[in-house]
């Protein structure tokens, strides 16, 4: 029994975050020092499985998780991560978890140093034994070099370059005597190609020793080169589970992403006028996590236009960035008008609006009314909603309209709430993000840039929000600017697409491209880009 | 019926309810005690009037997000400056009173301002540093007041010739001129309301009622409850917070002046230094939070507050036969300022 069993075996493993469904039906299994490369495009739902299998507490502290875990044969219920190493699971972090003031072998034996007996441990019990340095060196030296990477291990964790902490990392998991099982989420992200390639080779070796490894990442190739299974998550669903054999690259890329790759995005009729209403050239915008380096694209009057592209790569910097938000650089022009860059009110004046992707923490004020939210950035910027007393020397807030303006988007968008006096943080995140739209249809813009405007939100609010920005855009002729993670939601809306890699736009492609196309894009391979100049709209 | 009850109490709040209650029984229980309601009653409302500026004082930098006002006491030397120089100058009467504004205020709109720069480049720690301010220039002027060029006999040490006595009175100058304003009590003088201080109490509260009512109001609210949201919105964050610490300031400066007239007295030096708690403290107990006050916080917090400072002294006192009532005042006080403290946390989560 023990040898015929796999590893690690998942039944119909599913999962809900607050009646927002992230898992479904998961099942699959993993043999003995077998590699099993999962891939999705973020938001598949790959973290959350890989936290139900590390048994980490935000997953028992929102409901628990449906299905079954098998480790060894055994069910497994970790309850905590610390249950989960125990029973000789490892997992290497996308966020890397080094003590930085701590050199390479404190970091690699952390709580699990060599000790040597003192006379003190009479007394005080094991905790006061001394640390056998030369042991711990040993140990360290070990298992770096048996992934086959050399690094100091006297350096200290803030000293060292990105690539040497990942090892490092590695290293610390390999060092535990009983690990059978090792997840690495995205180890190759922050790595340099060479070094990659090192990873992938000891990799290679770990399995060979009977050690099984989850390895998640976008670098499709890699994934292919390496593993010995591929899983493919979309939606919180297993789309495929093949060999490297029987697939490759293009064929899991356009999986990630397309629930069918021949799926027609919206049919949009062609569209004639080309004015251009705006145009960023060598755009740079520092903001944390997603920073953009240098993006040139032009948008035209009437047009929704989407912005694509991986987490972190810098999608979402950009329309901060024009908002003036975070710092930024470069040239951004309105209606031919240069819009002053870090100066939100300049930014706002030029008849641009914008939905944060930060819903709690830039779109709403949670502790004010609806009608508050509503009105607030029309009554600020265009003097809306006020009434002029004293010849205008007294600008006094109109209640009356703003009531009014609420209850017309309230019924209009079909807000559920119970008045237009309740406080935002009260409403479900689909309604947030209504409030949120409202506020930017009430100062009726131009453009409207809408950042992640279905994260999550229920497939019905989704349906309602995409659907109002289409009308917005047919009626009012106001120029969209959408920021997606949702490629399919992109497509199926947008007339072209941006897609953002490393902080630049790499390729603008009409909506019509096949799903396929983009995923290449989106993970960076060259073999898509085969035609790296800026496809026009009317194609 | 019933849900009315329950809408009041959570409109209320528990904490409101119970010294409501406490403050109640105390009134019953004085007559038993030997303590006249009626002249206590109006002992409240006195200490009311002459507190409510002040409280009101705190409203502004809550509503922007600067916390609460433990820098009152800068508004507060604004005022004192205010009222030693119509002494200087002689101006007596309403006049006299009116002198002192004007000459306050300037004054702390200017002293408002740096304090607010200072406020701006310490954004979530506001509290903290006010405090110091507070403190702070309370020395400075401890100084100040021994060097200033202030020459009238009936301020000055008698013995040196030179600098501004601790304890200076009003009496001649502008002694009760809002107080007894329309005031009207009862012949045998156990009852007394002073209408022109309460007159004067509640056009402040209506003026910064309006103001939260205009654009930069909403804007200065707005930024109080999330920065971000008010930025993105195009709002000069910096310069809604400095209007509206400039603004708790001049109120700061108002607040003493009201105070003094009733009080009948100037108190400088080591006067000011702990002016802040009682209202930090009132505001709090009448439902405000760190981040959100209104009018009715003022007027209910400041009456829950100066009632019992008021009543335990005469009742408890007379209950337990012991001085128990400035521990009291000081649980009650530092308790509700601890409490809104420990609160803040929750809801900035």
């Amino acid at each position: 029994m023990a040898k015929d069993e796999p590893l690690l075996r998942m039944e119909s493993v599913g999962k809900e975050f607050f009646g927002n469904r992230v898992l479904a039906d998961v099942s699959f299994s993993l043999g003995h020092g077998e590699i099993l490369g999962l891939v999705g495009e973020n938001g598949a739902g790959k973290s959350t499985l890989m936290n139900i299998l590390f048994g980490m507490p935000v997953i028992a502290g929102t409901g628990g998780y449906e299905g079954k875990v098998f480790f060894e044969g055994k069910e497994a219920r970790f309850s905590s991560p610390f249950d989960a190493i125990d029973a000789g699971v490892g997992m290497v972090h996308q966020e890397f978890s080094l003590l930085p003031g701590f050199t390479v072998t404190e970091n690699i034996l952390l709580n699990r140093e060599s000790t040597k007996y003192n006379p003190l441990v009479e007394i005080f019990g094991g905790r006061i034994k001394t640390l056998d340095r030369q042991d711990m060196r040993r140990r360290a030296e070990s298992a770096i070099s048996e992934i086959g990477f050399s690094i100091d291990p006297m350096m200290l964790a803030s000293e060292m370059p990105v690539g040497h902490k990942q090892f490092t990392e590695i290293a610390r998991e390999i060092d535990r005597k009983n690990t059978k099982l090792l997840v690495l989420d995205e180890p190759t992200a922050v790595l340099a190609e060479s070094e990659a390639e090192i990873l992938i080779q000891s990799l290679r070796g770990i399995s060979k020793k009977g050690i099984s490894i989850i390895f998640i990442s976008h670098r499709l190739q890699e994934v292919v080169d390496l593993c010995g299974k591929i899983l493919v998550l979309r939606d919180g669903r297993i789309v495929s589970e093949t060999r490297p054999g029987e697939t490759d690259v293009f064929r899991i890329a356009s999986q990630m992403v397309g629930r069918n790759v021949e799926t027609a995005p919206s049919h949009r009729p062609p569209r004639g006028d080309t004015e251009t209403i705006l145009e960023a050239e060598r755009l740079w915008v520092d903001m944390p996590g997603e920073t953009v380096r240098e993006a040139t694209f032009s948008v035209q009057k009437g047009e929704i236009f989407g912005i694509g592209g991986l987490a972190g790569q810098g999608k979402l910097g950009i329309a901060n960035g024009i908002m003036g938000l975070f710092a930024a650089g470069g040239s951004v022009k309105v209606k031919g008008r240069n819009v002053r860059l870090n100066d939100p009110a300049h930014s706002l004046s030029h008849d641009i609006a914008f939905v944060s992707e930060d819903r709690r923490g830039v779109g709403l004020l949670l502790e004010e009314s609806i009608d508050w939210n509503m009105a607030f950035t029309a009554m600020q910027v265009q003097d809306k909603f006020v009434r002029k007393l004293l010849g205008g020397l007294l600008k006094w807030r109109d209640n009356e309209a703003m009531r009014a303006a609420a209850q017309e988007y309230i019924e209009g968008l079909d807000i559920k709430c119970t008045s237009h006096k309740q406080r935002a943080v009260e409403l479900s995140g689909g309604n947030q993000q209504k409030v949120c739209l409202a506020k930017a249809f009430v100062v009726s813009p131009d453009i409207l840039f809408v950042s992640e405007p279905t994260r999550g939100i229920d497939v019905g609010a989704k349906k309602l929000v995409l659907d109002t920005l289409r009308r917005v855009n047919e009626e009012r002729g106001t120029t969209i600017i959408i920021t997606s993670s949702e490629l399919e939601e992109l497509r199926s809306i947008c007339d072209r697409i941006a897609i953002v890699d490393n902080g630049r736009v790499i390729g603008i492609r009409p909506a019509t491209d096949p799903a396929a196309e983009f995923g290449l894009l989106m993970v960076g391979s060259d073999a898509a880009v085969s035609d790296p100049v800026i496809v026009g709209g009317e194609d | 019926m019933g849900g009315g009850i329950r809408k009041f109490i959570e409109n209320a709040g528990w904490p409101r309810i119970i010294i409501g209650l406490f403050l109640l029984s105390l009134y019953i229980a004085a007559p038993f005690v030997n303590v006249r309601v009626l002249s206590s009653l109006s002992d409240t409302l006195v200490r009311v009037g002459m507190n409510g500026v002040l409280v009101l004082a705190m409203v502004p930098m809550v509503q922007s997000g600067c916390g609460l006002n433990f820098g009152l006491p800068l508004g507060i030397i604004a005022g004192l400056l205010g009222a030693v120089t119509s002494i200087q100058f002689q101006v007596k009467g309403l006049a006299g009173f009116g002198f002192a504004m004007l000459v306050a205020l300037p004054i702390a709109a200017a002293l408002g301002f740096f304090y607010a720069q200072i406020l701006n480049r310490v954004k979530g720690e506001e509290m903290m540093i006010a405090t110091y301010v507070g403190f702070s220039s309370v020395a400075v002027m401890c100084m100040a007041w021994l060097l200033l060029p202030f020459n009238s006999p009936v301020m000055i040490w008698g013995y040196g010739g030179s600098g501004l006595r601790t304890t200076i009175s009003t009496e001649g100058y502008w002694r009760h001129v809002l107080s007894d304003f329309l005031a009207f009590g009862s012949d045998t003088g156990a009852f007394y309301f002073p209408t022109g201080m309460f007159i004067f109490f509640f056009l402040m509260l209506f003026l910064v009622w309006a103001f939260f009512r205009t654009k930069t109001g909403t804007a200065v609210t707005a930024v109080g409850s999330n920065p971000e949201f008010a930025r993105a919105s195009g709002v000069d964050v910096n310069r809604m917070r400095t209007i509206s610490v400039m603004l708790s300031t001049v109120l700061g400066a108002m607040g003493i002046l009201i105070y003094e007239q009733s009080f009948g007295f100037i108190q400088l030096y080591m006067g000011p230094l702990y002016m802040a708690f009682p209202a930090v403290a009132a505001i709090l107990l009448g439902g405000a939070s760190v981040n959100k006050a209104t009018m009715t916080n003022v007027v209910a917090g400041t009456f829950l507050f100066q009632g019992i400072l008021t009543m335990t002294p005469s009742v408890i006192n007379s209950l337990l036969q012991s001085d128990m009532s400035e521990v009291i005042r000081i649980i009650v006080s530092n308790g509700m300022i601890l409490y809104a403290l420990t609160r803040k946390t929750q809801v900035k989560r």
